[in-house]
């Protein structure tokens, strides 16, 4: 797989909107301006933008509580994201979900979710809705390494496995669980081996390179075009924020996430790439920062203009028909 | 309409039937499904007529309710069958926690076309992981309908009905009713959720009962009738959203009222129909309501003690004369 420069520097925009959406939230958050709390995915930009450019607009997937990264490379609007983050009634759930919630089901995503490991049975189900309604799309379950402890794995690797499901299962492997080390919490140190017990194709990459994740992807997903089956896909990265902004992270030294900033930035990493290729230039880089920065501020401003949600609309849209 | 007597089993299948001919989009997914048309024989001649719609399962039950919504929120029609309705508790976080809450959490952007079908109560010696009436739990969840019919006629209805809502419902049905028989129309019935039938006139108390405790409460009927007591029978037939309506139409009438049904006692249906029934009828009353329940331990299995757990036909009408003080 050869991309071309528009797809390049178009990853390369993506990853830093990603970036710069997450920074910006934790800035609001800061600010106390979204209510709740939340949690960010920097430096994980290499995973979910590496996957969701291989996506259609009508491929489904399923995230995460850290799942904004998704949203955005899936196509998500930054207004009504940011809306939604601060409660607002022209959010994407109408302030009724919140961070952990969003969900645009015109883009296929079909939610972020509350519970670790949430999304596993639901991706089974949408991946057998496809080969029943005989489509060619795919479904795509992100998760962390933490969720694959949990029961849910187990069996929808194994029903996906048995009904050969055209679904792609994107483990980021952040090196955390809350504030538990993977190394501690995990029976294996490649997640991806676990495909075995499956019967699937289980790959590890290079999490914070995104080209590595987007062929990996590319390939997984193929072969679920093709009906040939799921395939576990292993992107190893690294939390650089706290489970949950505020998080006091007594579990780390800070040192340890100095030094995976300054090795092992996907941005900057990326961008050392196209560079080399010569396609990466200041001026370029400086004026699609400066669009993202005021496409953000376009968002916050809807944002804050937005009005909050009248108290009885909490009584709405329990039910289709009441 | 013509009518002909068939049971319950057949009614769950007639329905299916009709409904998966008239909608491609439904499904049946679930444990041991096609080779004998459900664990119950309860989807039989289902799997031949409709092949690739009828989809066994792995014993994964967490996966099977998760696949249905995930089926569901992708344009599928599925039934869930949950092969008894213990096993919810290893699907609880995808029932309680995913089916009744994504439409609302994500601001009423999903659609949850799902059925989950419940085989559930006791009087089989079956013990405590095969017995259990579980109804309350998804009542006191928001987002879910709770379904659970007992005569033949309203399964076929009422299942109909559920396969045709746009919203999550939990369908209940009785292990021991399947062989029940009764008149059940011939071609398309529905009957709409949310509504309670008199099944029997009465003017001097009032009996609300669903499911299994329907049969209990009939039985009891006859003898309360020779005792010149004329109880007015009501199954409730869906236990969310209530038809309260109906039930408070019988109680300014007769006044009094007995609740029956097959779950333990405490925190079941029973309990919010007292507090309902004293919040909002307090004046109509003539004598406190009274429960019939099964005793508040899991079922046992020999039959002297599962026969003692469970509600009798001696205890509704014991309890029937006490508010009539008769």
């Amino acid at each position: 797989m050869s991309e071309d420069a528009e797809t390049l520097l178009s990853l390369y925009r993506t990853m830093m909107t990603v970036r710069k959406f997450e920074t910006l939230a934790g800035e609001l958050f800061a600010a106390g301006k979204i209510p709740g709390f939340i949690h960010l995915s920097v430096g994980q930009e290499g995973s979910s933008v590496g996957v969701c450019s291989v996506l259609r607009p009508d491929d489904y997937l399923t995230t995460t509580h850290r799942g904004h990264g998704h949203v955005i490379a899936k196509g998500g609007d930054l207004k009504r994201m940011v809306a939604e983050l601060m409660g607002r009634k022209t959010g994407y759930c109408k302030g009724k979900g919140g961070s952990m919630h969003i969900a645009d089901f015109s883009l296929g995503i079909l939610g972020a979710n509350g519970v670790v490991a949430g999304g596993f049975p639901i991706i089974v189900g949408a991946g057998l809705s496809i080969k029943l309604r005989k489509t060619d799309q795919v479904a795509v379950c992100f998760f962390g390494d933490g969720a694959s402890n949990r029961g849910p794995f187990h069996e929808a690797l194994n029903m996906a496995g048995i009904w050969k499901l055209p679904i792609l299962f994107v483990c980021e492997n952040n090196c955390y669980a809350s504030t538990t080390k993977t190394s501690y919490a995990c029976s294996v140190i490649d997640i991806a081996t676990r495909a075995k017990g499956y019967g699937i194709p289980g790959v590890s990459v290079d999490g914070n390179d995104v080209l590595a994740v987007r062929h990996a992807a590319a390939e997984a997903v193929d072969r679920a075009r093709r009906d040939e089956g799921p395939t576990l896909l292993e992107n190893k990265t690294y939390r650089r924020r706290g489970h949950f902004e505020g998080d006091p992270q007594k579990y780390r030294d800070q040192s340890e996430v100095t030094e995976w900033e300054q090795k092992n930035d996907p941005l900057f990493r990326f961008a050392t790439v196209l560079k080399k290729k010569k396609m990466l230039t200041k001026d370029w880089e400086e004026k699609i920062a400066a669009q993202i920065d005021a496409d953000l501020k376009e968002a916050v401003d809807f944002a804050e203009q937005s009005e909050w949600p009248s108290p009885e609309e909490a009584l709405e849209d329990l039910f289709m028909n009441p | 309409m013509s009518e002909r007597i068939i049971s319950c089993s057949a009614a769950i299948a007639e329905a299916l039937t009709e409904e998966m001919t008239r909608d491609e989009s439904i499904f049946i997914i679930g444990e041991d499904l096609v080779a004998h048309g459900g664990i119950f024989g309860q989807f039989k001649g289902l799997p031949e007529k409709f092949p690739g719609r009828v989809i066994d399962t792995p014993i994964s039950e967490t996966c099977i309710v998760g696949a249905g919504l995930g089926a569901a929120l992708t344009g599928m029609r599925p039934l869930i069958d949950l092969h008894f309705a213990d096993f919810v508790t290893c699907a609880m976080d995808e029932i309680a926690n995913q089916t009744a809450k994504i439409r609302y959490m994500l601001g009423g952007q999903a659609k949850v076309p799902l059925v989950i079908w419940a085989p559930d109560g006791a009087g089989l010696g079956a013990a405590a992981h095969h017995s259990q009436s579980l109804e309350s739990w998804f009542i006191h969840t928001p987002g879910l309908k709770v379904v659970v019919p007992s005569e033949p006629a309203d399964v076929k209805g009422l299942l109909t009905a559920s396969l045709r809502d746009d919203d999550p419902v939990i369908f209940f049905q009785h292990k021991k009713l399947f062989a029940k028989e009764g008149p059940v129309p011939d071609g398309e019935y529905v009957l709409p959720l949310g509504k309670a039938a008199v099944k029997r006139k009465g003017t001097d108390v009032t009996i609300l009962t669903y499911g299994s405790g329907f049969y209990l409460s009939t039985e009891a009927v006859k003898e309360l009738s020779g005792m010149g007591i004329e109880a007015e029978l009501i199954d409730l037939r869906t236990l969310k959203p209530l038809d309260f309506e109906t039930i408070a139409e019988s109680l300014k009438k007769t006044c009094r009222a007995v609740v029956v049904h097959e779950a333990c006692l405490t925190g079941g249906l029973g309990a919010e129909l007292v507090a309902r029934i004293s919040s909002e009828l307090f004046d109509y009353l003539d004598s406190p309501v009274l429960r019939v329940a099964a005793k508040d331990v899991p079922i046992p299995f020999a039959p002297t003690l599962e026969k003692f757990v469970l509600p009798k036909v001696d205890d509704v009408v014991t309890a029937v004369r006490q508010v009539t003080y008769r």
